[in-house]
């Protein structure tokens, strides 16, 4: 059984694998996938989806979702330009921008913890209602000329190596959100939320008071996130990003975090952030019609959901457990109380 | 193994040296047993011995590794519970397992509601039957009330209306009884016993052993997987069995402790939550165990909830050590010092998908911190040290708390909350699904606690539970405390009394 249980859990393990193999089958196979300018791209390209990835996993993980991130990226963007257009200094809009993205991210919070509503369905809405306050914003205007040594930080590279120098901050959030989530009391909570909330609160754990933390928090990097995205393309637009929830939430779902919550690594979520978007350039680089793209994409989103519930299935029927915990085969119900 | 049935007519059902195994865990080593018409069989041993996997390879859940299931004497494989059920087999599993957003009469008639023209659901006769049912066990439940929220008491008692709304020839009840107090126990073998003499077979499981004497004609018993008994009743004593199941004499069932109480820990003030329960005053002190007794229903478990701060109250106040509560707020009550085992410990009191480790871990999640860190080293010693304290029966610590037995389940809800070295200790039926041995291991436990000082407020529907460790008993009927009785005078009589509200 060990050897099993093991293997359930170590989905995440699998999906590093996979990465790993494309990147070595690319670095032999694909022309131009090697070169710094490449992977510089892809690597800058992939950065907004695991930026945003970070606090999603935390957050799906406690059994929510916030779709509502993409807007909330246009909508600091939108904002950003705005606030530049009318002459106030980026050391100041910067600030005002993260703080709305807190806001943008607590009144989902709200929303799901004080009147109960299903997370899905709220940010459903509010998906809806950012991206409507980011054109009100800034119409259709684009804003590019932002200073340049905010551009060129945002665009450059380390020396003249492959890695955006965004990279390094990234890398420092990354470990920040590993330890939260798989070493602090906090991080543990989120688990025992997740798979199983009731138990948590009677266990003294502040369920909503985790929860809408982690709504502000989602919203804060995903207005760090729209930040970034306006310097890293030079463009400020209220469409930026538009889209990109489901790449974060694909993402995060191909790294083996479960859905219903409960389950998976951050260490799982960035694997499958990268191998989302290393697919994705070696597809181009590859002349894959942008329909395809999409086809695959799809594909792998319905993989990465069965994928970890295949391995976990086989487990369980290895052990012999599958039996023992649904008395009725159909549609195990969860006790009443 | 003999086969004693070459003679006479053929059991209904049989199993024949079945084993089952688990990977490494050997549920089931080779056991038989023999259900006839007209029998009550009773189903003994410790937690973890097998009973309910025994029970579940009955049922059609497991297929047995090796040896046979036999129907009317000849050999059956049931390819899932819905075979056993068409063979006239029906099933009370351990733990309810109801859809919370289907109404009771849904839950009954699940895929077989009775049909009108056209096939429409015939929601009244539906509701009809459910309430004939509910009749029958003399139980007043709305079978149009939603599962979702109904104690597990409540629910007990709906997968019993369930089981017997199938008019089965073989009843198997898995510790039906585990949540309910004497009346609904009384009414429920009235049910028995009508069924028996109808000629139904009925296999039944507790660990109440007066209740296997009261009900049953003959027992098997089973010590770690292995069968060591099948014999009639008649003639054995609670100690015969006992020595059967735990393979020794056992010490005491309710080691009481004389202890004189101290100050206050505990103070309920004119607590009250609309529609619940109203003016609720009492006080438990250090060293002092005091029981909650009531029927199901009486708002015992509400008023241990709002205590803890799970639910609000409307008016009054609780107070711990001299420190008043936050209403509604679980955290500052065991900041405070409070701990609830609470009754329902697959919903509420365990995480089932993580480790047994990890379980007794989250309570605490802030002491054993170390540089704001989760201190996994002392988090591991302290769940090893009450997993085994409390003498849980488990493979490894890390595997998932939904392998265990539901006794051993129990145990490591105690287990957590025990290691948070409490001031007062709320525990809501903390022996149900509980063995003799552990049950006595749980008493003792609690008496030295209480002994070490701690506050222990004791929700039981166990009643000789209650007489056995209390110092005082509290009644609750309908939502009001009734009576308090001191430990002198507390009878069956007087106990049941106040509870049925018959008496003030
Ligand atoms: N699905 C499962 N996976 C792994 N082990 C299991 C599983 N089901 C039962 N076991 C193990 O098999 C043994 C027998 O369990 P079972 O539930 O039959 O005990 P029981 O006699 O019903 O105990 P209780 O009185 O506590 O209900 C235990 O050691 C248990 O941990
Ligand atoms: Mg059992």
């Amino acid at each position: 059984m060990p050897e099993s249980l093991t293997r359930a859990v170590r989905w995440d393990t699998v999906v590093g694998a996979l990465l790993i193999v494309l990147l070595l089958l690319s670095f032999s196979f694909v022309d131009g996938f090697g070169n710094a300018l490449n992977l510089s791209f892809l690597i800058g390209n992939t950065l907004p989806i695991a930026l945003i990835a970070l606090p999603m996993t935390l957050l799906v993980v406690s059994g929510e979702i916030d779709l509502s991130v993409a807007s909330t990226a246009g909508l600091s963007g939108a904002v950003m330009g705005k606030l530049w257009n009318e002459g106030m200094a980026i050391e100041t809009i910067i600030p005002l921008c993260l703080l709305l993205g807190v806001v943008c991210g607590l009144v989902n919070g709200l929303l799901v913890t004080r009147l109960g509503l299903p997370s899905l369905a709220v940010t459903i809405g509010t998906l809806a209602a950012y991206r409507g306050i980011a054109q009100i914003v800034l119409g259709s205007d684009a804003v590019t000329d932002f200073p340049t040594q905010y551009l060129d930080f945002a665009a450059g590279r380390v020396g003249d190596s492959f890695l955006p120098q965004a990279f390094l901050p990234f890398l420092a959030l990354l470990a920040v959100a590993a330890v939260v989530l798989h070493a602090t009391p906090f991080g543990r909570s989120l688990f025992a939320i997740g798979a199983g909330e009731e138990a948590a609160r009677f266990a003294g754990i502040r369920v909503k008071r985790a929860k809408l933390l982690l709504f502000g928090a989602t919203g804060f990097m995903a207005s760090l996130t729209g930040v970034f995205w306006a310097l890293h393309y030079a463009s400020a637009r209220y469409d930026n990003a538009t889209g990109l929830e489901l790449s974060v939430v694909a993402a995060v779902l191909l790294g083996g975090i479960d859905f219903d919550g409960g389950k998976g690594t951050l260490g799982g979520a960035i694997a499958g952030v990268f191998l989302l978007g290393a697919l994705q350039n070696v597809m181009s680089l590859l002349n894959v019609s942008a329909q395809s793209q999409i086809v695959v994409t799809g594909v792998l989103l319905v993989v990465s959901v069965l994928g970890p519930r295949v391995a976990r299935q086989i487990s369980v029927a290895r052990a012999g457990r599958r039996a023992a915990s649904a008395p009725v085969p159909k549609a195990p119900p969860t006790p009443a109380a | 193994m003999t086969h004693p049935s070459d003679t006479g007519p053929a059991p209904v059902l049989a199993l024949r040296d079945v084993v089952k195994s688990f990977g490494a865990v050997r549920a089931l080593r080779g056991v038989s047993l023999e259900l006839f018409a007209g029998e009550v069989h009773a189903l003994a041993g410790e937690n973890g011995a097998g009973k309910s996997t025994l029970i579940k390879t009955l049922a059609g859940v497991h297929r047995p590794d090796a040896g046979h299931v036999l129907l009317d004497g000849e050999p059956v494989q049931f390819h899932g519970p819905g075979d056993a059920r068409d063979a006239g087999i029906a099933v009370i599993y351990q733990e309810p397992t109801l859809f919370p957003d289907l109404s009771i009469a849904e839950n009954i008639f699940m895929g077989r509601q009775p049909r009108r023209a056209l096939g429409r659901i015939d929601h009244k006769a539906t509701r009809d039957a459910t309430a004939a049912l509910m009749k029958r066990l003399g139980v007043g439940l709305d079978p149009d009330r939603p599962a979702r929220g109904l104690s597990i008491a409540d629910q007990q008692i709906v997968e019993i209306a369930k089981a017997l709304s199938f008019d089965a020839r073989v009843l198997i009840m898995d510790e039906p009884t585990a949540a309910l107090t004497g009346s609904e126990v009384a009414r429920l073998f009235g049910v028995v016993r009508t069924l028996r003499e109808q000629g139904a077979a009925v296999l039944f499981i507790s660990h109440r052993l007066e209740e296997i004497f009261e009900i049953c004609q003959k027992v098997t018993t089973l010590r770690d997987g292995a069968w060591i008994a099948g014999e009639p009743l008649a003639g054995m004593t609670e100690d015969d069995l006992v020595r059967r199941m735990v393979g020794r004499d056992l010490d005491e069932l309710y080691p009481k402790q004389e202890v004189a109480p101290g100050e206050v820990a505990l103070s309920v003030r004119r607590l009250t939550r609309e529609g619940v329960f109203t003016d609720v005053s009492f006080e438990v002190r250090r060293g002092e165990i005091v029981g909650l007794a009531g029927l199901v229903g009486a708002g015992r478990t509400e008023v241990a909830r709002a205590v803890f701060g799970i639910d609000r109250w409307d008016a009054g106040e609780v107070e711990v050590d001299g420190r008043k509560l936050t209403n509604g707020a679980p955290s500052t009550a065991m900041a405070a010092g409070l701990a609830l085992v609470p009754e329902d410990r697959r919903a509420q009191g365990l995480v089932m998908d993580m480790s047994i480790e990890r379980n007794i871990g989250l309570t605490g999640l802030r002491t054993t911190v170390k540089a704001g860190l989760v201190d996994r080293g002392a988090e591991r010693s302290r769940s090893l040290d009450w997993a085994v304290r409390l003498q849980v029966k488990y493979a490894r610590i890390a595997d998932a708390v939904s392998t265990l037995s539901g006794g051993n389940q129990q145990k490591v809800v105690l287990a957590k909350w025990l290691a948070t070295d409490p001031k007062v200790l709320i525990v809501d039926e903390p022996t149900r699904g509980i063995d003799v041995g552990t049950k006595a291991e749980v008493h003792r436990l609690l008496s030295r606690l209480a002994a070490d000082g701690v506050a222990v407020l004791m929700i039981s529907s166990d009643l000789p539970e209650i007489l056995g460790m209390a110092d005082r008993v509290l009644v609750m009927h309908e939502g009001r405390l009734t009576a308090e009785i001191p430990r002198s005078d507390a009878t069956e009589e007087t106990v049941m009394a106040a509870a049925t509200g018959r008496a003030a």
